[in-house]
């Protein structure tokens, strides 16, 4: 295998892994809580870093994975003191968790083996040469092996909680009627979410995971209306944008999960505006045929 | 410890920092009450993200660290990506979030897409480029500070003498479009005053914590009064302190990064606020709340002997 087919590889299941949630992140719009997670696990990293004082840790997932679920906790706690906005929340809580990471960062970076740059912009073109062994026996890149897991964790909460997500998405109150509990799938919603951005960081790097969660499935939401074929094209989307972004990425030799960042941006604006049901020309289409229609009634009417 | 503050304050470097770090908590603090009040402080996280591809465009078309050429660029950056969001989450069913998200995570790509090409280049002034990621206050000079309090005072003007008219949009846009007031131009140069206010700090506080400059000292001040012309003010003045003492805190510790304890320091006026506000605090609450508990198990109590059961 080349090591460009490893990096798209690598590239491809790692959108895939944050996609995936992305779907249910979009039509809540809940992408933000989302975008300060992805801040917040740094500390959770570097905090259990001290703890395992090992980066290929297992443990070190975790705690970092119980560092997003208490962000979202901490976000949701004073959203309901309404003493602030709730963006403002978001906006005081992220900024501070992430500022302490940084501070720990750089004040032991002797010490660590995590500097600010890998940490923030990741490197997939480091990956492949970060294998994983098992009793000396080589089986695989280590990106491409933790991404896999969190990948097939995804698709079977997913497919598992499929009702209970649909549910609670589109009518939390219902569901609550119901007797499902919109909060307990929205905190296993979001712990997925803050492990794929665990998983992900090394190589995407935590600024633009969050856009890999949410590029894919905004785009499949501007073209259908359900949601089986909604994650489908979700999936789609991650994947083609991924091989495409590191292709470009070679040829430009610059940052590939940049790159990749670039063209989710650059498909979804292009479904913003094309969108056969809720693009930009349609709906300015639509207005200008319901006023014409409007007008020939009032012309009727008179 | 004190020796060394006084020490300190009789540094050059040190006065300018401060210096700036200060005005632009001053500023960023009283700006911010507008874009927390009409429920737009996450604009400017996505804003300040936005900003970096332009640095890097500036750079190459200048071909030099410039600063005043890279926040010209940065400036149109930002002000193309708000112009993207507000379009997607006015004219489709897109939500304000995700369109946030997507143009912020997409423009911060392409940032960095732009500085990796650039350092690939054999400029050698590139180097330091990517320090607006992080901000690096104590590379601040004279000329950075001046700039920020010419800025400053203009957008104080401005604010001064459209008081009024800001007031009345922050609150309710809607009413003072009905009154007559030209909303366009209002809210044009309230969103000028916010991307300004941001690109401003990307060079000392940088992309990612910017917006915690913006959103803390407003959400603090907000707790303490119900007045704009009380908020407003106390905001710029929590901004001022948590500036100063950052870089107080940076300079005397050993490797701390100013941005972030600037961010630390900020984030502890907010938590006291929210929890010690004498009206709306948290602990208030909570007592008020226990004690109407214990009224009505009272009232309960006394209405159960009348009935006798």
């Amino acid at each position: 295998m080349t090591i460009i087919t490893e990096i798209t590889l690598i590239a491809v299941v790692v959108s895939i892994a944050c996609a995936l949630p992305g779907v249910f992140l979009v039509l809540r719009g809940t992408t933000m809580v989302s975008d300060a997670i992805t801040h917040t696990v740094l500390l959770g990293i570097v905090l259990a870093f001290f703890v395992t004082q090992d980066l290929n840790s297992p443990f070190l997932i975790v705690g970092a994975t119980l560092m997003g679920v208490f962000t979202v906790w901490a976000i949701e706690t004073l959203q309901h003191t309404k003493l602030l906005g709730d963006d403002a929340a978001i906006g005081v809580v992220f900024p501070l968790f992430f500022s302490i990471a940084i501070i720990l960062i750089t004040r032991y970076t002797g010490d660590i083996h995590l500097d600010q740059d890998t940490v923030l912009m990741g490197e997939l073109a480091f990956a492949p040469f970060r294998r994983l062994t098992v009793f000396g026996i080589d089986i695989g890149a280590r990106a491409f092996v933790t991404m896999m897991i969190i990948l097939l964790v995804n698709v079977g909460f997913v497919t598992l909680f499929y009702k209970e997500l649909k549910v609670t998405t589109f009518d939390a109150a219902f569901a609550a009627a119901v007797g499902f509990s919109p909060v307990l799938i929205y905190y296993g919603l979001m712990t997925l979410v803050s492990l794929t951005a665990v998983g992900a960081y090394d190589s995407v790097g935590s600024i633009l995971v969050v856009g890999f969660m949410v590029g894919p499935g905004l785009t499949a939401y501007l073209l259908t209306h359900q949601l089986k074929k909604m994650i489908g094209l979700t999936v789609l989307f991650a994947a083609v944008n991924s091989i495409i972004g590191v292709r470009l990425a070679f040829a430009f030799d610059s940052s590939i999960a940049g790159m990749i960042a670039v063209v989710t941006g650059i498909v979804c604006l292009l479904a913003f505006t094309f969108s056969p049901r809720k693009g930009l020309i349609q709906n300015s289409l639509n207005r200008r045929k319901r006023q014409k229609e409007f007008n020939e009634k009032i012309k009727k009417v008179y | 410890m004190w020796d060394q503050i006084t020490l300190l304050f009789k540094d050059y470097t040190f006065q300018i920092v401060a210096l700036g770090t200060g005005f632009l908590g001053l500023l960023s603090g009283a700006i911010g009450t507008y874009a927390t009040l009409k429920k737009e402080s996450l604009l400017g996280d996505a804003l300040s993200h936005s900003a970096l591809p332009g640095i890097g465009i500036g750079f190459l078309i200048i071909q030099s660290k410039e600063l005043t050429g890279l926040l010209i660029g940065a400036t149109i950056s930002g002000l193309i990506a708000t112009a993207i969001i507000q379009l997607m989450s006015k004219k489709s069913s897109v939500k304000f979030d995700s369109a946030l998200s997507l143009v912020l995570s997409s423009f911060f790509g392409l940032g960095l897409v732009i500085m990796t090409h650039i350092q690939g280049s054999p400029n050698a002034q590139q180097a330091g480029l990517d320090s607006f990621i992080f901000g690096q206050a104590s590379a601040m000079l004279v000329r950075d500070v001046r700039l920020i309090a010419i800025i400053g005072t203009i957008i104080f003007l401005l604010v001064i003498v459209f008081w009024k008219e800001f007031k009345l949009f922050a609150f309710d846009s809607d009413f003072g479009r009905t009154l007559g007031f030209s909303g366009k131009f209002i809210e044009f140069l309230m969103s000028t005053m916010i991307v300004l206010t941001i690109i401003l700090g990307l060079e000392s506080v940088g992309v990612i914590l910017v917006s915690a400059l913006l959103i803390g000292p407003s959400v603090a001040a907000r707790q303490w009064s119900n007045k704009l012309g009380v908020v407003l003010p106390l905001a710029g003045a929590i901004g001022f302190v948590s500036g100063i003492s950052g870089t107080i805190i940076s300079s005397i510790g050993n490797r701390i990064p100013t941005g972030p304890s600037i961010v630390v320091v900020l984030s502890i006026f907010v938590i006291f606020s929210l929890f010690f506000s004498p009206e709306r605090g948290m602990i208030v609450k909570r007592s008020i709340h226990k004690k109407q508990q214990k009224n009505f198990m009272k009232q309960i109590k006394s209405l159960e002997k009348e009935h006798g059961k």
